[in-house]
């Protein structure tokens, strides 16, 4: 290794170039110091790689010029992870004896895209390698133009705040669009995320084509004995920064005015032994965020405020078909279904979906004359 | 072939969750944080658990890997679990194990933090690893960052969490449209155009639909005597986003001289408080330093600074700054105010400033 690659393997970080070489495989680092000596990637595009009966899940890469001699192809399997990505040692044990197999024993936790991802499977053994990945009992997970691999957070598995069942949500999901998982078909990529609060630990809003974020309708419960616990400071200071305005501070107690309430999270975080989400619960359904796209980034905005979410999640599930089958009626190549929604009209989209307007869906009515009876 | 093996789905969640969560699941009643990397959970049914969460590389090899298995098998019966920061969690149901366990995480390399008002792990994508696109390399500047920013991982003192990520170039696959203090890799030359290769592998009607600008109109030249269908690209037009390399190999955006990154602040992807908040641009291009990325490294500590030094307690760095204002903080960061910061995209009208409600800094002379 050169002066490259041995800064990087320095500090007290544990260095992934470390790791690099302990996979034992020289190829990878040579390559990887080759590009950042170079300042570019050596990587062109893969071509169609993949297993058989997919078109997805496999990302291909094939190297030119130089690089090529160095490392030819490095493949990654993008895995289909268990829902809030906890897993049990023996099934890791299995992964990492299986890509020590096959592949270059480097693996990923966990990608971008929530995969767990397994690299450096040569080409002529990607049908073997899958076969008997699937029968430990995992799958591919999305790449392409398809719906992808969902994300979850940890939910009611560790979290008091989870108001959805989001693991179960996520395997349902998951199970019921596997088809459309593995067989690229729509415009771009369709990205379901699930978060059961609105911290939204899984950056639903800022990330996803389809968010379901969980929510309740009721009032805060407040213990007033775990309330007394807190200095009155903090409690005054909650009340001024409650962002509607809805919290009151009187003689060391607070006072929530829940129609004020915009469920913000701010006091339930600050004061989480005392206050409670209600018991009303549900999640809102957000759409069409992309992190760059053709007019910029965008967030997603509300499409249903409101939606019981209760197993098997038949109302949600018909809700996406329907967004799938329009979107893949109207969309363009290489866009999201957001910036269809955008380019069309949003008016237009909740008619052809048949959902009614609702003031929750904006800020602010329009501010400008111009618009279409439909 | 055996074709039974397809479309299996996820594993079932319930055979890798550890018995207590099966147990306590829905019945979390409330959780505090114990010490830096260690949350306590307690359980309506008087359960309680611990997570701890240390850092690990997001690369990381089956060694590795089996070194963890291990750990967790020794102190929370085989169970584990991964965030999607990169950071690897224990659920320890004994509270003499977590001490014993943070030891042994520690002394074999793997900090323990990141939780609380901490810096969380830095989310990075795989860079020049095994991308096609990249425009930098990501898991060197995050590796850097950890390095300068090390002891505030092990830290719960900060005013709120302070999340850092890095994206190789504008796809932004490592989280970065709304993050605290985001890098992106950025191109700042147009795409060259390889005619033969464009003719035989990509479709020039395609490429006009997915150029954002319109910069990309199809064109017919003479190569060897023969007539072939290419495409222009209109410099004047191309933002350099890469959309249309990313379909075609014949449009290469590469360029070692005139790669770089960006820096972003600001951004805030919990809805909480007065919700989501983008990232919004602080330095618009350093050329590509690996691998010690000194001048970045030395941008974000001054952030940091700045954040340490104004910000109220519960306050996220893009609230603090929509507060003290964004001249104000250009000022406090000194970083040049450029031409590139002013939005003149789709939306740009949005954030030109109506009213005269600003403060004066040094930039008014």
């Amino acid at each position: 290794m050169t002066e490259i690659l041995e800064e990087l393997k320095k500090g007290k970080w544990p260095s992934f170039v470390k790791e690099l070489e302990k996979t034992g495989d020289e190829r990878i680092w040579k390559y990887y110091e080759k590009c950042l000596a170079d300042k570019k990637p050596y990587f062109g595009h893969g071509g169609i790689v993949g297993v058989t009966g997919y078109e997805a899940g496999v990302i291909g890469r094939v190297s030119y010029g130089d690089a090529a001699k160095i490392l030819p192809e490095f493949h990654l399997f993008r895995i289909l992870p268990p829902a809030g990505l906890f897993y049990k040692t023996d099934a890791l044990r299995k992964i990492c004896d299986w890509i020590d197999k096959w592949g270059c024993k480097l693996l990923q936790f966990h990608g971008a895209t929530y995969d767990l991802q397994a690299y450096g499977i040569p080409r002529d053994k990607l049908d073997p390698a899958f076969e008997e990945l699937a029968k430990i009992g995992f799958d591919l997970g999305g790449s392409g133009p398809d719906v992808r691999t969902a994300a979850c957070c940890v939910g009611p598995a560790l979290c008091e705040w989870a108001l959805i069942d989001t693991l179960d949500i996520y395997t349902t999901l998951m199970k019921e669009y596997i088809f459309d998982i593995h067989r690229p078909r729509f415009p771009y990529k369709f990205k379901i995320k699930i978060s059961g609060c609105p911290n939204d630990c899984v950056s639903a809003g800022t990330r996803s084509d389809f968010a379901i974020i969980g929510i309740w309708r009721d009032d805060i419960k407040i213990d007033e004995n775990a309330l007394k616990e807190y200095p009155s400071e903090k409690l005054e200071m909650v009340a001024k920064r409650c962002p509607a305005g809805a919290i009151t501070y009187k003689n060391g107690k607070i006072e929530i005015d829940n129609e004020l309430c915009t469920r913000c999270m701010y006091c339930i975080n600050v004061l989480n032994k005392a206050l409670k989400p209600g018991d009303d619960r549900g999640a809102a359904i957000l759409i069409g965020a992309r992190a760059r796209g053709r007019y910029g980034a965008f967030l997603a905005w509300v499409l249903v405020p409101f939606m019981k979410l209760q197993p098997p999640y038949k109302e949600v599930k018909e809700l996406i078909d329907k967004i799938l089958d329009w979107w893949d009626e109207n969309g363009n190549p290489k866009e999201r279904v957001g910036e269809t929604i955008y380019r069309l009209g949003f008016g237009k989209f909740l008619k052809d979906i048949g959902l009614e307007p609702k003031p929750q869906m904006v800020y602010k009515p329009r501010a400008n004359p111009f618009w279409k009876y439909f | 072939m055996a074709m039974e093996l397809r479309d299996i789905g996820p594993p079932d969640y319930k055979k890798f969750l550890h018995p207590t969560l099966l147990k306590n699941y829905g019945k979390w009643k409330s959780h505090e944080h114990v010490k830096p990397g260690v949350i306590k959970h307690i359980s309506e049914t008087g359960d309680v658990v611990y997570t701890v969460r240390a850092g690990i590389p997001k690369f990381i090899s089956t060694e590795s890997v089996r070194f963890l298995c291990d750990l967790a098998d020794k102190y929370c019966d085989g169970y584990i679990r991964f965030t999607t920061r990169h950071n690897v969690e224990f659920i320890v149901t004994s509270e003499e194990n977590v001490d014993k366990l943070i030891k042994e995480l520690e002394d074999a390399g793997y900090p323990v933090g990141g939780t609380g008002h901490s810096l969380k792990a830095i989310i990075n994508c795989v860079g020049y690893l095994h991308c096609n696109m990249a425009a930098t390399d990501s898991p060197s500047i995050a590796k850097a960052l950890y390095e300068a920013l090390y002891d505030y991982f092990k830290k719960t003192d900060l005013p709120e969490r302070l999340k850092i990520a890095v994206s190789g170039c504008l796809n932004m696959c490592g989280a970065t449209n709304a993050s605290d203090i985001a890098i992106i890799g950025v191109h700042t030359k147009p795409p060259k155009v390889i005619d033969e290769v464009v003719h035989a592998q990509c479709s020039p009607m395609d490429l006009v639909k997915i150029c954002p600008t319109y910069a990309i109109r199809p064109k017919r030249v003479k190569k060897n005597d023969k007539v072939i269908t290419s495409v222009d690209i209109d410099p004047e037009k191309c933002m350099y986003c890469g959309n249309c390399y990313a379909v075609c190999p014949g449009l290469p955006i590469h360029d070692p001289e005139n790669d770089g990154v960006s820096i972003w602040v600001g951004g805030k992807a919990s809805m909480t408080k007065q919700g989501i908040m983008e990232s919004r641009l602080l330095v618009p291009f350093i050329p590509n330093h690996p691998p010690k990325w000194e001048k970045v490294v030395d941008i974000v500590k001054k952030i940091v600074d700045v954040y340490l030094k104004y910000a109220k307690p519960d306050e996220r760095l893009g609230e603090m700054i929509e507060r003290i204002g964004w001249e104000k903080f250009f000022e406090l960061v000194d970083v040049p105010f450029t031409y590139q910061h002013i939005d003149d995209f789709v939306f740009a009208y949005r954030d030109y400033r109506k009213g005269i409600s600003f403060r004066f800094t040094k930039h008014v002379k």
